[in-house]
């Protein structure tokens, strides 16, 4: 065969065709591997709801449990909490929790919860995940009305889990799925049917 | 004996002539070792490179000695490494060998590093390798990162969430992305089996590939030298560069003496201060990994401090994460941002030299200030080395082409 004879359109063809399955092939044969590391069916079992009961909770105490692997915080505030919760507002990066991502429904609204008693929310710090501490202590002094504070990078939340303004942390502790079985038992990561 | 024959040329019979015949042994020992030739007034910084060979090797055998003891599973992994401290033969000077090694990697690798911007051994025609050599620097961060989390201990377990943490803050996919990585709704066995089989397969191969790379790119260029002079392009009748002399046995006679000093100090510290205050192994990684309670005082350890510093010292997440991502990158460009005419820092003029003194104090303020707890006046502090770390780069463009440099003579000179 000579220089002459030569389909040049027909080989730009076939190796433009070569390469495009090619690349199509191995995009292909990628998802399994990339699908192989989302979590697998016994972890998305093991995160299965758990049972947290609530009846020797006295108003100001604190329980965490593990949900997922991820810490859950279960508070039941006093009067006084909730009574401050509204105080510093002004201070809050999100006080009416508007970034929907962060709660379900049912606990947009002002003390974020189902029941105002109760504040369930991750105990993750929103900025990189350290679990933040119980600074329940009101601080007149230090403008402090109690909440959480992440040792990690300083972040702060009030008793609603809602950040304050000028922390690392974008956006309020996240509050999970759960709702009221009994009225002394929470069930952490199933809501429907919700409260 | 195989030396000698490549002197005198290619072996004309018997066993090395079989073996060339089939695989060109003498012709690679040739353009890689005796006949590779490199500047002959090298100095100290000029070790660091073989050191870092040095270390890779320790830490493969000592790893792969450590992988038959091991456990990647969270319910065994700190049992394990208690067991192998404890139970197995030399097991404890087995894995300190590697802890120590960790972090002598990374003092090597700075100091590689530091030796490339004082000769300027970035520039053309050296971009490329310098590229490459600051992909092995990523590698490396990543394998020690997941390095990091084997052992399970608390500061494991709170710095890798800390850290995966980070991928979270990339809008749009961050979420999801750090699903995959962690291949859980938490940090668990499942992630610590994933870094496991990255920390002793992917990562290492990845390394190893790498460094031949980038072995194979200085020796098609050659070495840069303290003057920063292309020493080809002064050769004798021989065809030799006039500065240069062969790499073995001269450098590689000279490297032995170093690669003999550095073991004495590696050993120091394996024998007598393994965890180096806390440095080396933090105290709080001595307590099982707890998932409820983030210890007080969170810091990397000491080889990401610098980054870790700037991260903190911004007050929003995605931010904080841009200029983090931006810290580690931006060294990636210096062949690029530096204009001057010379690449030595004999030849430079007064500005590079400020500034370079500057970096260096900034980097080390930058490291120990990662390892303070976030007070007020240090995350302030912090705040105004990240903006002298960041100028050194983006202003580099500007300040290396107004800095006046003295001219280069053609041969390296001795400065004693």
């Amino acid at each position: 065969m000579t220089e002459d004879d030569l389909d040049r359109n027909r080989r730009h063809f076939l190796t433009v065709a070569t390469a495009v399955t090619g690349i199509a092939g191995a995009g292909l044969a990628a998802i399994p591997f990339i699908s192989s590391l989302k979590p697998s069916a016994r972890a998305q079992a093991l995160g299965a709801p758990v049972e947290v009961p609530i009846g020797s909770l006295q108003p100001g105490e604190m329980v965490k449990v593990l949900w997922r692997g991820k810490l859950v915080y279960v508070l039941r505030r006093s009067e006084d909490m909730m009574s401050r919760l509204a105080e510093h507002s002004g201070d809050l990066r999100d006080p009416n929790s508007e970034v929907i991502e962060q709660q379900p429904e049912y606990a947009a609204n002002a003390t974020r919860s189902v029941r105002p008693e109760y504040l369930v929310v991750e105990g993750s710090c929103t900025h990189l995940g350290c679990a933040p501490l119980m600074d329940f202590d009101v601080r007149p002094a230090e403008d402090w009305d109690g909440g959480f504070f992440c040792p990690c990078h300083g972040s702060k939340f009030d008793l609603a889990g809602r950040v304050y303004k000028g922390v690392p942390a974008p956006t309020n502790l996240r509050v999970p799925p759960h709702r009221f079985v009994r009225d002394d038992l929470i069930l952490i990561g199933q809501d429907t049917g919700a409260a | 004996m195989a030396r000698i024959e490549a002197e005198v040329g290619k072996p004309k019979g018997g066993f090395m002539k079989w073996i060339d015949d089939r695989f060109p042994f003498t012709e690679t020992m040739r353009y890689h070792a005796t006949e590779y030739y490199a500047s002959k007034n090298f100095n100290i910084w000029y070790v660091f490179g073989v050191l870092a060979m040095v270390v890779l090797v320790l830490q493969l055998v000592t790893g792969i000695f450590l992988t038959m003891n091991y456990k990647p599973s969270a319910a065994e992994a700190f049992a394990s490494v208690e067991y192998i401290m404890r139970d197995v033969e030399w097991g404890w000077l087995i894995r300190y060998m590697h802890s120590t090694g960790a972090s002598f990697f990374f003092i090597v690798v700075y100091l590689h590093m530091f030796r490339a911007m004082l000769y300027g051994s970035y520039k053309k025609p050296r971009e490329l390798i310098w590229i490459i050599g600051m992909l092995i620097f990523f590698v490396l961060m990543a394998e020690a990162f997941a390095g990091y989390l084997l052992p399970w201990g608390q500061m494991s377990y709170w710095g890798a969430q800390v850290i995966i943490s980070l991928f979270g803050a990339i809008p749009w996919v961050g979420d999801a992305l750090v699903e995959i990585i962690r291949g859980d709704y938490s940090i668990s066995d499942i992630t610590l089996n994933r870094f496991f089989a990255l920390h002793v397969i992917a990562l290492p191969l990845a390394l190893i590939g790498l460094v031949f790379v980038h072995i194979v790119a200085l020796h098609e260029v050659g070495s840069n030298n303290p003057d920063g002079i292309e020493i080809k392009e002064q050769k004798g009748a021989n065809g030799v560069p006039l500065d240069g002399v062969a790499f073995h046995p001269y450098h590689t006679s000279k490297d032995l003496v170093a690669i003999i000093v550095f073991l004495m100090i590696f050993c120091a510290v394996v024998f007598f201060a393994p965890e180096m205050g806390g440095l080396f192994l933090e105290h709080a990684n001595f307590e099982p990994a707890n998932l409820t309670a983030t210890p007080e005082h969170i810091a990397p350890v000491w080889y990401f401090t610098p980054y870790y510093a700037i991260l903190r010292a911004v007050p929003d997440k995605l931010w904080g994460f841009i200029l983090f991502g931006l810290s580690v990158l931006l060294p990636l460009f210096l062949p690029w941002l530096d204009r001057a005419r010379v690449k030595s820092i004999r030849y430079r003029g007064w500005i590079y030299k400020s500034a370079l003194t500057g970096f260096v104090i900034t980097f080390v303020a930058l490291g120990w200030l990662g390892l303070q707890e976030a007070t007020p006046t240090y995350v302030l502090a912090a705040r105004v080395f990240a903006v002298i770390y960041f100028a050194f780069f983006i202003l580099m463009p500007y300040y290396t082409t107004i800095d006046k440099t003295k001219p280069v003579p053609d041969r390296v000179v001795y400065h004693d």
